[in-house]
């Protein structure tokens, strides 16, 4: 209690060189608490992204099926099993015929995913509606990054090549009836939807399917001859990989503001220890042993963090709210990154991650303190009184 | 050598490494002093006043001999006893005041008080008393670096006083002190000396305080080469 009251009384009478330490650490507090929120908030916001547009509540692949291999797209399709056309008829799953395929955008020629996709499901978000319409041209939508990199925009018609089951190639126009907003890379990048049927159609694989995708409040795990069922943890398996690299690298920004706020209370000890010789000294004549002072010296250190709580509270409260509510605006092009990511992100803030940061904060200030404080139980008080220590 | 005196001293050696040798501070002290002395060790720099008032104060142990302050041998006491001795029953005074720079005069005074963990009424009273014995009442909220030199040892001696010692230690009272201000102090000193029988002990060589003293020991090359009592201006 006496090393509590007195440090608390140091502190205070210490003014300027207190509150410069306390704002440091404060800071450091705020900015943890801020980064880290910015960064589970980004990945709650990516997990809604993917599961609204992409995975749903898991998918259903064809057993040939492999993303990562664009050769496996000529044999990765085949009749609809009767489980998943009746889980299709009652809105449950939709099914999506992918292949391969070229498209011309004024005379070039650029690579990409053809996808068939159901016009009325509403199962991802994708605006697929838009596909109902009457027109010459095959009807096709498009997101944001494909119209970047195609340099098409909507109403623009442009021909696509394809291959169909056979192995013929075939060229056709599309008509690009949407450009759509879509916060998820992989659903957006070098993709273009057209009706399901159409493409069935120009592949000559009636009522074929590759892939399903389970709607997101949907239940469905059945085991399905020929497909294989992918959960939701599975399909974002890469993405929490990209984000748990994410947090590594902020993980060294946490360690350098670590340090940073470090150095600033361990350079202020050692100096104490070296300034207040004569005060050392004198708690000892006035009768403190050594290990009080030592004690007095650690809870010094330790008090700021303290304080830093409470100076971090009045203005990071407030900040960290606000930022809460109106989100942090993402830089053009951010999203070029590979992971979703909105053009807000809205930082959550966990009880956890506001504790763990006040409790390390403060266990290493207590020890940073504590390290230039056990010098003084080495100093000879008739010397310290003088100030004659180096 | 009475056993009953407030201190002991016996054949006290003390030296200190210097290089690959040993320099001898104190050699072959032997003295007493009684409950309610006002007495200083006085002889040039080097004589080793300072070195035996650290000793007397347990802040130094000595080499040989030995040294009993208030019933405790000092040759023997551990760090935490030592500290206990201090706490309880001596006060500190020194050349440069040594004040915590960021308490107020308040708080300085009050500070031997909280180590003796006294109650907040209990110490409150004890500060205003100690306040008023220095003269400082109007200076209550102030810090250090706001006094004077002579406010400062004021309030230094204040602290010293305010748990009522048996013992004072006083090392270079008025060193940093003008003249009028040095008599202000030491009158202040040995009238608290008569009125609460507290025992003072100087090392000095300022002839102001020597004039002062009830009794004076000369030191030399760590030496006692006087011991006197003489009639003097606290008279």
């Amino acid at each position: 209690m006496l090393a509590i009251k007195l440090a608390y009384r140091n502190l205070i009478g210490a003014g300027l060189r207190t509150w410069l330490n306390v704002f440091v650490l404060s800071f450091i507090y705020v900015l943890i608490i801020w980064h880290y929120g910015i960064l589970d908030g980004w990945n709650e916001q990516a997990n809604k992204d993917m599961k609204v547009w992409e995975a749903g509540n898991g998918h259903y692949w064809h057993q040939s099926y492999d993303p990562y291999d664009f050769f496996t797209l000529e044999e990765s399709h085949s009749q609809i099993p009767e489980i998943l056309q009746k889980a299709t008829n009652e809105g449950i799953v939709t099914p999506i015929l992918l292949s391969q395929a070229t498209v011309y955008p004024d005379g070039r020629i650029q690579s990409m995913l053809l996808r068939g996709i159901t016009p009325d499901q509403k199962v991802v978000a994708i605006p697929s509606a838009e596909l109902n319409v009457e027109l010459e041209e095959i009807p096709a939508i498009i997101g944001r990054r494909m119209a970047k990199s195609c340099k098409l925009k909507e109403g623009d018609i442009t021909t696509i090549r394809w291959r169909d089951v056979n192995g013929t190639f075939d060229a056709t126009e599309v008509k690009i009836v949407k450009v759509f907003n879509c916060n998820v890379p992989s659903v957006d990048a070098g993709q273009m939807y057209i009706p399901i049927e159409k493409l069935r159609e120009m592949m000559q694989a009636p009522n074929e399917a590759t892939i399903f995708v389970i709607g997101a409040d949907a239940e469905m795990s059945d085991s399905v001859s020929g497909w294989a069922y992918k959960d939701y943890d599975f399909l974002m398996t890469e993405m929490n990989e990209m984000m748990k690299m994410k947090k590594v690298g902020g993980s060294f920004f946490y360690v350098i503001l670590m340090l940073l706020a470090m150095l600033a209370i361990f350079d202020t000890q050692v100096l104490s220890i070296f300034k207040r010789q004569k005060e050392i000294g004198t708690y000892i004549a006035m009768g403190m042993t050594r290990p009080q002072v030592v004690s007095l010296f650690t809870v010094e250190g330790a008090m700021h963090a303290i304080l830093a709580v409470i100076v971090g509270a009045i203005y990071g409260v407030p900040f960290l709210l606000w930022q809460m509510k109106t989100g942090m605006s993402m830089p053009a092009g951010s999203d070029d990154m590979g992971i979703p990511i909105a053009e807000s992100i809205f930082p959550v803030y966990g009880v956890g991650l506001i504790v763990s940061t006040m409790l390390l904060v403060l266990i290493i200030t207590t020890i940073v303190s504590y390290l230039p404080a056990r010098k003084i139980s080495k100093m000879k008080p008739t010397d310290a009184i003088k100030g004659k220590i180096q | 050598m009475e056993q009953n005196s407030l201190i002991n001293i016996n054949n006290l050696v003390k030296r200190f490494p210097v290089g690959k040798g040993e320099f001898t501070a104190l050699n072959g002290i032997d003295l007493t002093f009684e409950t309610g002395e006002f007495a200083g060790l006085v002889g040039p720099s080097g004589s080793g006043k300072t070195t035996l008032l650290n000793i007397i104060g347990s802040l130094d142990t000595p080499s040989d001999g030995s040294v009993n302050v208030i019933g405790q041998d000092i040759a023997n006491l551990n760090i935490k006893k030592a500290a206990v001795l201090r706490r309880q029953h001596m006060g500190f005074i020194f050349q440069t005041y040594n004040l915590l720079p960021v308490y107020t005069v308040y708080e300085n005074i009050e500070f031997p008080l909280l180590l003796l963990k006294m109650s907040g009424s209990d110490r409150k009273k004890a500060v205003m008393d100690a306040l008023d014995w220095v003269g400082l009442t109007d200076k209550i909220k102030s810090r250090p670096a706001q006094l004077s030199g002579g406010e400062c040892q004021r309030v230094a001696i204040a602290r010293a006083m305010v748990k009522k010692p048996e013992l004072v230690l006083a090392d270079e009272p008025t060193a940093n002190l003008d003249a009028a201000n040095s008599h202000n102090i030491l009158k202040m000193m040995a009238k608290l000396n008569k009125e609460l029988k507290t025992t003072f002990i100087f090392a000095t060589h300022d002839d102001k305080v020597i004039q002062y003293l009830k009794r004076k020991i000369s030191l030399e090359d760590g030496k006692i080469v006087n011991d006197e009592n003489v009639i003097n201006k606290g008279e």
